[in-house]
This record gives structure tokens, sequence and C-alpha cells, in this order.
């Protein structure tokens, strides 16, 4: 993570905690997940399974699947999901991290 | 299972307004999006971030309202935030919605399924930091988030439009990295008549580049040898504009060379499609009504094409008047007659698009990468890669899975597809269509078996 992150957010929205890899981060509550963790400094969602390079949110859209990301022990697309309170989000397969 | 006349799949500018048109018409309509909230990529949330965005997003976006408002009607029954993964005959349309698995069925499918960024490989673009510019204005349209040092890589309307929007929210881009060239611009004044015709997009545009300059935003045209640079995210543009090499820092890049039609629902169906030469993409062959090959099936708007939004609704409704014909709703004189107004709006809209295709075409350098560039992000194969495959012998895009995996990680090939079927027609001397396109097959997006196991019964006839 960033200390500063390159996104900045236009609106203030009540905040609600989750954790990223076991830190813990105030997110926007019913924002959108991808956004949301950019906005937080996140710039490394998961690792490829083939060479372990680093990726992270590519269409926003649900069809690139860059940034997928493992939420209370499922794989879901960061960018088609809503932030809720004590989400457990981590980065997607690390156990496959350039297994292939 | 719930039977619908008319199943919609994607809540843009031409799902809405086919939905609004049939269901006026007496069809009982099923409108799936994967959207929370209606609007497709271009009103994007336009309900909840119109009001207090409007200003930065500009009218334009805030005009979707119309067609979102228009979805609530008793016989449009509109299922937000479901996952389309399967279209089978009869038509039985699966879907994932709230982690429980679902169907509906219906008479008849039109697939609204728009346009995804046009695949962009260039040194350097699977880094964390380089997204597309659909992206980008989706950040801005649905979060209010916008990127503190940017650069915009590429051609196309739509650059002018983030960066305006970027200045008129604050953060200017840090530059503009522009591909297309002189000869480009020369080219498109063959079409200049069309784009006289379709002179409110020229005004637009001008008015973009104007707010573009005032704010003082570096343009670097005929831009080649771009790359973006880093070890573990973006940290600058490479590139070399008018004979001098340049290098800009900055923490995000956009990338954007126009849309191409998304096409996965219409191929999972078996769908005939065609290369087409003027946007450098497929697209499904249709009637004038938008009916595909298949019976049934239609497809409307920037998944039939790229023709923008305006185009699209007007698409949707000519879709909606042919499915009300068909369905015994609307006689064939009144549906040719209400054709007639549309055809004339969507000829207008489309005057313009030979003018825009031409001025900004396609970055030459993305559509043949370089042998190092990784093609296919998922799993992480080269464009020489794909060209070794050709000299092995591989003829299309189907057997150069087995060669290598390209296409068949979790995007499903979405962002490498074209890539793959360019780089083969040009290794083999072949052209696009004797080439082909990946075959599509259900699931169209994953499904997990729990989601599976909590399905709804559906054994009643079904």
């Amino acid at each position: 993570m960033k200390p500063v992150s390159p996104f900045l957010e236009l609106d203030e929205t009540a905040r609600v905690p989750v954790t990223f890899d076991g830190t813990p981060l105030d997110l926007p509550q019913g924002a959108n997940l991808a956004a949301a963790l950019l906005v937080a400094g996140v710039d490394v969602f998961r690792h490829t399974p083939v060479s372990g390079a680093p990726r992270a949110p590519f269409c926003m859209m649900g069809a690139c699947f860059e940034c997928l990301v493992e939420i209370d022990g499922v794989v879901r697309q960061a960018c088609m999901i809503d932030v809720t309170a004590g989400m457990d989000i981590r980065k997607a397969h690390e156990d496959f991290r350039g297994a292939v | 299972m719930e039977r619908f006349d008319l199943a919609i799949i994607g809540a843009g500018p031409a799902g809405m307004a086919a939905a609004r048109e049939a269901a006026d018409l007496g069809l009982a309509v099923v409108l799936l999006d994967e959207q929370a909230r209606p609007g497709g990529q271009i009103y994007r949330d336009v309900e909840r971030a119109g009001p207090v965005r409007g200003d930065i997003l500009g009218e334009d976006y805030t005009a979707g309202t119309r067609l979102t408002q228009a979805l609530l009607h008793d016989r449009i029954r509109h299922i937000a935030g479901a996952v389309l993964w399967a279209i089978e005959d009869g038509f039985c349309l699966s879907y994932t919605q709230d982690g429980r698995a679902a169907q509906v069925s219906a008479d008849r499918v039109l697939i609204a399924t728009g346009a995804l960024e046009r695949p962009m490989p260039l040194p350097g673009w699977t880094l964390p930091g380089v997204m597309t510019a659909g992206a980008g204005q989706i950040l801005l349209k649905q979060s209010g988030v916008l990127a503190r040092r940017a650069v915009l890589v590429g051609s196309g309307p739509l650059l002018y439009l983030i960066a305006a929007q970027m200045v008129r929210a604050g953060t200017p881009p840090l530059a503009l990295v522009e591909t297309q060239t002189v000869a480009d611009r020369t080219r498109a004044l063959h079409h200049i008549s069309g784009a006289l015709r379709g002179w409110r997009y020229l005004v637009k545009g001008l008015k973009l580049l104007a707010q573009i300059t005032r704010a003082r935003v570096p343009r670097h045209t005929g831009a080649t040898g771009i790359a973006i640079e880093g070890s573990d995210r973006a940290e600058a543009v490479t590139f070399t504009s008018h004979g001098r090499a340049h290098r800009i820092d900055c923490d995000t890049v956009f990338l954007h060379h126009g849309v191409v039609p998304n096409t996965q629902a219409a191929r999972s169906l078996g769908v005939m499609h065609r290369w087409r030469r003027d946007q450098a993409c497929f697209s499904p062959v249709l009637d004038p009504w938008g009916e595909t090959d298949v019976p049934g099936i239609y497809v409307a708007g920037d998944g039939a094409g790229i023709v923008g939004a305006k185009a699209a609704e007007h698409a949707g409704r000519l879709a909606a008047l042919a499915v009300a014909t068909s369905a015994g709703h609307l006689g064939q004189g009144e549906r040719d007659r209400r054709a007639k107004r549309l055809r004339l709006a969507l000829d207008r809209e489309r005057a313009v698009r030979p003018f825009l295709d031409a001025a900004y075409p396609p970055c030459v350098e993305a559509l043949a990468p370089a042998d190092g560039t990784i093609i296919c992000r998922c799993e992480e194969v080269t464009a020489g890669t794909i060209r070794s495959h050709a000299k092995l012998g591989c003829l299309g895009p189907n057997q150069s899975k087995a060669f290598g995996r390209a296409g068949m990680g979790p995007c499903q090939g979405r962002y490498c597809g074209l890539t793959v079927t360019a780089l083969l027609a040009a290794a083999n001397g072949r052209t696009e269509d004797d080439t082909g396109y990946y075959r599509i097959r259900p699931p169209l997006k994953p499904v997990t078996l729990g989601e599976l196991a909590a399905m709804d019964d559906t054994s009643d006839g079904a």
C-alpha cells in the first residue's frame, strides 16, 4: 500500500470497518469495493497464478477478472461487490501465486 | 420457472429503451442486468450520481435518467445484480443473484450487452495502475473517485471526454498521449459530409478540446513506441512524439483506442459473426430489425457494432417493434410506420461514425504488438508466442488454446480474443473471418457450486 493513495474521493460517506489481508480499513458503506480499496491505497489485489505478477482493477465492469479478491473465503470480483461492514478481504489465490 | 414474452440482457440504453417500447406494446418483459442499478456503463449509476456529479459528468450523462425512469412499468421486471451465465434453447436464461442461481424463460431474447474496451496490449499494460479509460469513467460515475496523477493514452473522443471531466473535477490529467496522426485526420476529411450531418458531435468534441487546452493539459499526438514502466505498479509512460522521446511520471494510466462489441452472449448461442474492416472488430450478422440467424435472438446497441448511446436507444426500440410483431402484438403496417421515424434517427446518429472511425483509428502498435508484449493477461501469453503457434501450423484461436492456453483464463478471452485473431490472421496470411474467434460456451461468467445448490427447484416441467 502507498502512504498516499493515487486516487481521491469526491463524496464523504459513512464508513464501516473491514480488513484487507488482516489490516483494518474503514471503507465507505455500500461503495463499490474495488473503488473503495483503490482509494484506501491498496494497489495490489492479487498475484497471478502464472508468474506471480501483481494485478489490480483494470476494467471496473466485471469483464477482466483482474480485481479478484477472496471475501469471507469466496473469490469474487471486487468491482461487482458493495462494501459491507466486517468483510474479511484477502488477495485471491495467494496459495497459487506463480504456481503454474 | 417464470415465463416472459421477451428477455433483455443488459440495462444500458438499448436494453432500457427496448424494455419500455415492448412493455408499452403489451409484452411481458424481463430485464436482466449485472449492475445494482440501471444505466449500463454509459449511464452507470445515473440515478444516484446524476444529482451529485451532473456538473462534472455533463448533460449527455444525466440524460440517462429519462431511460432509467421509464423502466418503472407494470410489465417490466428488472432483475438487478443478475449475472447471466447461460442461455439455452427455448429460451432458458440462467443467472446468479445474491449468491443464488435462478432461471427465467422467454419466447425471445434481446442481447443488449454493449461494448468492451478494445484490448490495448502495450508493454506494461498489466501493471497495477493501468486501467481502461472506461474504468476511469466508471470510477468517476459510480464512486466519485478520481486519479490524482493520470496519463491518458490512445485515441478517440472518449479520451477527450474523460480529460474534460477530470478538468471540471479539479484533477486534470498530466497529459494526453494520442496515437492518431495528421494522415489520419486527412483521411477522415473524406468523410466530412457525414460528419457535418452529425455536426452536434463535432461541436461537442471541439468544446471538450477547448476545455482541455484551457486547462493547459499537454497533448502529444502521433505517439509511437509507447510503454508503461514500473516494477510493481505503473510509474511512467514513455513514448516518442514528433521525433522526440518523452517520459511522463504518473501513478495511473488510462488506456483507450475505441470500444468493440461484447459478443460473448451472442457467440454462446452460435450466432454468426463477421469481421468489420471499418471498425476492426467482429459483429453479429443481423437483419434490419436486429434479429440474428438464430430465430428469436436479437442484438441491439453497441453489441451489434459500435454506434453510440443515442443510436443504441433507437436500435433497441426497432428490435422491440419486431419482437412485438412476431409475438402478435403489433401489425406489420404499424410496425413499419413506427420504424420509419426510428430509422431516420438512427441514420442521423450513425452519420458521424465513418469520420470518427477514420480520424481516431486503433493504435497500430496495440493491434500488432511486439513479440515480447503480453496479449493474454490471464494466462500471460505474449504476441511472440502466438506468432510461434502460427509457425507450427496453428490456424485459429481455438487451436491456439491447445498450444498455449491464451483465452482460457477467467476473462474467457474478452481482453485477448481480437488480438489473437489478428495475430494469427496476419501470421498466416488469412482473413479474420477465415481465422475465426474463440468458441464461447456457458458458463459465460463463473458460477459456484454453492450458488447452483441454492437454486430454486425448476423441475415443474421446465
